[in-house]
């Protein structure tokens, strides 16, 4: 076990903690705004990435493939928005969670019947592929580092949206006091279409950059969503902050713990049953993470006090 | 004098930099009706919840029957004896009226773990329930649904389920909130008999009701009590006329 | 409009009704088709428990349905190897009786729900939802690595189990176990929704603030719905995996939550027959569709959305014209 390996899984787990920064974001947005509870979210980033395996495969651009991913995702987020999320502010927790099921259904079975069952694959641009030397002599792959970087560019861009602009302004009002913001004569429910598709933009731009290292495949979006969901109960609903934080916990929980857990194990029990009970505790360990997290903190890291 | 059936003795709760309530020592004598007033915002629904448990209190004590209950939750402080009633009804609405009181009944068991029997075969909970609906005038409705009844109906409803703890103090949150002039007098005509089964402590706006019902009357400004005394103290301090009658006669 | 209780004696006629046409015209498939039915409306109604009486929304039920395959499924590996069962510090012979497995099932899908419920329970509304949503994943990826059992491949088990004076291996033999312990459970729902504690618990549904002042414990009520829930779960889990001689992950996948979920929609929450009746429905459309189109999850989907957004109440709501299920 050697510094460099750890440097390398730091990264890996920093990489993989952003992606799911850029999920968790948008679902907090999208409760703290508009109170709903969105399972769909990973249908989107699914959008996201056929879209951009569908152009880069037409173009060969994989810049043109991500507009694409962001475009197709925000246009379906607002699609959806429009058609049957809108229905469903200040509905029952169990209408959102079974409308939203069924548009997962409808969305992965629509997917398949378009593109077929067999996953497709986005490569790497040639540009962004090879590894990269980092100081201290460290090889690692220029594709994870790009991720890394597009990652904490768009947390930031996400914390000056909300902090520093008028429309950021008026999100931040809506949490708060929805009478209010329609008393000060904004269009509520064009801002609730927006903040959906930005949501959903989020994800369908994880979904593209992911894509390009793994494959795209229908139902590539919900073991996502469900720790994007992980996220946010760690770091609070509602908080960016928090979708932030607890991404990048989990994120490092979850890879560090697939490598370290096994060798530990092997520390003090023989190796063919230390590689079993360690991998199998590695696969649980973000959800004890969260079990411990709520024992501490119920409402999580960032959340509102009850 | 009498031992005080519930008293606070120094209550604070502060949000951030807002103080709700700032050393509130109140008390609540045998049959006797307590009356807190006080404008909007005063701290009158933070006391509340510190008395029965809702709100952990910053410092402060609160004793039922001689006893400390600060550190118990709002469940043990229940059966301790404290009966509550909500400014908001906080009924099972789907249910009918007889369903909310039965829950009374039970909670007054404090035995709900059974799993088999029907609680309509049950005849010691339906007598409590009952009985408790015909006090307030309710029996006719038992088989109503509750999100039938009218909003004064309710209130009464909301006094009922109390009524099935057989509490030994009881808390009202304006109980006369939302009531015509008609209602108001009935609510007021039987909390007036009420008292000599157990004393309440009384949230109320309405003045009216207030003046004809409490033996004293505690002014809460800025979370602090400014005065206690009889209708008359009160009616004539001045104190009182400037911080609170004075703006709103 | 129809009277809920003529709906229910309805639901149960014509499963029986099927059943003896099944037998009639020997079509072993059809019982099958109709056991399967049975066992998926047993893990609603103990889902039902939970969601219609207690409102809590628990995505994560997959997980007891789970834990109810796996019971059977090592139990009965250990017993078709002859191993014994290594606990660490003690050591069980498997079984192949289904009354031990069915007990095992009970008692360790209420272990779970017991941990789960204390933990998720916390929390209220959208946190609650999220939290059990996880811990079943949890259970899934857990299931997945441990390799012992089969991994990602699951685990077969060559005979059905066996049950005292019966041969289970006669299709409707074992549909006839399956529907005793169905009838037992919505004995067990009809009781308790009715009961003392029923009563509680869906007071704590609607006002919790005014349980705790009447002076009982919301969340323990709560508590002890979900373990009974997630115990009649697992029960059906064991049956599930006795159906199919088979145990996979996907017993744990967040798919079956929601598919749990969506049968108890579809016939009505807090309904009795609500799960027997989307239970049903469910299987028939899923035969039907499926075979009209290998994309029918799409039209679920469609008529999902159609229930959510303009027939609440579900099929049991529109027949009887009463939205709630009480009162």
């Amino acid at each position: 076990m050697t510094l460099l390996l750890l440097i390398e899984q730091v990264l890996n787990g920093l990489q993989f903690g952003v992606m799911l920064f850029l999920m968790a974001a948008g679902l907090t947005l999208i409760f703290g705004v508009m109170g709903l509870i969105n399972l769909a979210h990973g249908s989107l980033y699914m959008v996201g990435a056929f879209a951009a395996a569908a152009v880069a495969g037409a173009t060969g651009s994989f810049l043109l493939a991500l507009v694409a991913a962001l475009a197709a995702a925000a246009l379906a987020g607002a699609l959806v928005e429009i058609v049957v999320i809108r229905r469903l502010y200040g509905k029952a927790h169990l209408d959102q969670v079974l409308a939203t099921f069924a548009l997962i259904l409808i969305f992965s079975e629509g997917t398949r019947w378009v593109f077929g069952s067999f996953p497709l694959f986005l490569d790497i641009p040639d540009y962004l592929s090879g590894p990269v030397t980092l100081p201290g002599g460290i090889e690692y792959p220029l594709y994870r580092l790009a991720l890394i970087i597009v990652g904490l560019l768009v947390a930031a861009g996400l914390w000056w949206l909300t902090a520093r602009t008028r429309i950021g302004m008026q999100i931040r009002a809506g949490e708060n006091d929805r009478e209010m913001i329609a008393a000060l004569g904004v269009n509520i429910s064009a801002l609730y279409t927006l903040v959906f598709a930005l949501g959903a933009a989020l994800a369908g731009l994880a979904g593209a950059l992911v894509g390009a290292i793994q494959s795209v495949q229908v139902g590539m979006g919900e073991p996502v969503l469900i720790l994007a969901f992980v996220v946010i109960v760690i770091g609070g609903i509602g908080s960016i902050k928090g979708a932030f934080i607890g991404a990048i916990l989990v994120g490092l929980t979850d890879t560090l713990g697939g490598i370290f857990l096994p060798e530990l194990f092997k520390l003090f029990m023989e190796s063919g049953a230390a590689t079993q009970t360690g991998s199998a505790l590695a696969s649980m360990a973000v959800y004890i993470l969260m079990g411990l997290v709520l024992i501490w903190r119920p409402t999580g890291l960032f959340g509102a006090r009850a | 004098m009498s031992e005080p059936v519930l008293a606070t003795h120094g209550l604070c709760k502060r949000f951030g930099a807002l103080t709700a309530t700032d050393d509130v020592s109140i008390d609540l004598k045998p049959g006797e009706i307590h009356a807190i007033i006080g404008p909007n915002g005063a701290g009158k629904s933070t006391l509340i919840a510190q008395i029965c448990g809702g709100l952990a209190s910053d410092t402060g004590r609160v004793d039922l029957l001689g006893r400390d209950v600060s550190h118990l939750d709002t469940q043990a402080r229940a059966r301790a004896g404290l009966g509550r009633t909500f400014q908001i009804s906080a009924l099972a609405m789907e249910d009918t009226v007889l369903d909310n009181v039965t829950l009374g009944a039970l909670g007054a068991t404090a035995r709900p773990w059974r799993f088999w029997q029907p609680v309509t075969k049950n005849a010691a909970l339906k007598e409590t329930a009952m009985a408790a609906l015909e006090r307030v005038g309710l029996a006719s409705d038992a088989d109503k649904r509750t999100a039938d009844l009218s909003h004064g109906q309710r209130r009464q409803l909301e006094v009922a389920v109390a009524l099935t703890l057989s509490p030994r103090a009881f808390v009202m949150d304006e109980p006369m909130a939302g009531l015509g002039a008609e209602g108001s007098k009935q609510m007021t005509g039987f909390l007036d008999t009420l008292r000599a089964e157990a004393p309440i402590l009384l949230v109320e706006h309405d003045m009216d009701a207030v003046f004809a019902l409490a033996d004293r009357i505690s002014v809460l400004v800025y979370g602090r009590v400014i005065a206690t005394g009889s209708v008359d103290d009160i009616r004539q301090s001045d104190e009182v006329r400037e911080a609170y009658l004075g703006e709103s006669a | 409009m129809i009277a809920e209780r003529w709906i229910n004696c309805a639901v149960i006629a014509g499963i029986l009704a099927v059943l003896v046409y099944a037998l009639v015209a020997d079509e072993p498939f059809t019982i099958t088709l109709l056991t399967r039915v049975v066992i998926l409306a047993l893990a609603a109604v103990g889902l039902n428990i939970a969601l219609g009486i207690g409102g809590l929304v628990s995505l994560g039920h997959a997980a007891f349905f789970g834990l109810g395959g796996y019971a059977m499924g090592v139990l009965a590996s250990h017993a078709q190897t002859f191993t014994p069962l290594d606990l660490g510090f003690f050591t069980l012979p498997g079984t192949k009786s289904m009354p031990i497995i069915w007990l095992v099932a009970v008692v360790v899908s209420a272990l779970a729900a017991w941990v789960i419920g204390l933990l998720s329970l916390r929390t209220t509304g959208v946190y609650f939802i999220m939290i059990t949503l996880a811990f079943g994943q949890m259970f899934f990826y857990f299931s997945i690595s441990w390799s012992a059992y089969g991994g990602e491949d699951g685990l077969s088990i060559f005979v059905r189990n066996s049950f005292p004076a019966l041969n289970t291996l006669v299709p409707v033999q074992f549909f006839g176990l399956c529907f005793v312990l169905l009838c037992f459970a919505l004995l067990l729902f009809h009781r308790l929704k009715a009961s003392p504690f029923g009563l509680a618990l869906n007071a704590a549904r609607q006002v919790p603030e005014r349980v705790e002042t009447v002076g009982l414990n919301p969340m323990r009520l709560k508590l002890v719905a979900f373990v009974i829930s997630g115990a009649i779960t697992g029960l059906a889990g064991a049956l599930f995996a006795d159906l199919n001689r088979f145990v996979s992950p996907t017993m744990f996948s967040w798919q079956l939550s929601g598919e749990l979920i969506i049968l108890i929609i579809i016939g009505g929450v807090g309904r009795l027959m609500g799960p027997v009746v989307g239970a049903c429905l469910f299987v028939a459309l899923e035969h039907w569709l499926g075979g009209l189109t290998d994309f029918w999850h799409v039209w679920l989907g469609v008529i999902l959305l159609m229930i959510v957004l303009f027939a609440r109440g579900g099929l049991i709501g529109l027949l009887t014209g009463k939205e709630g299920a009480h009162v």
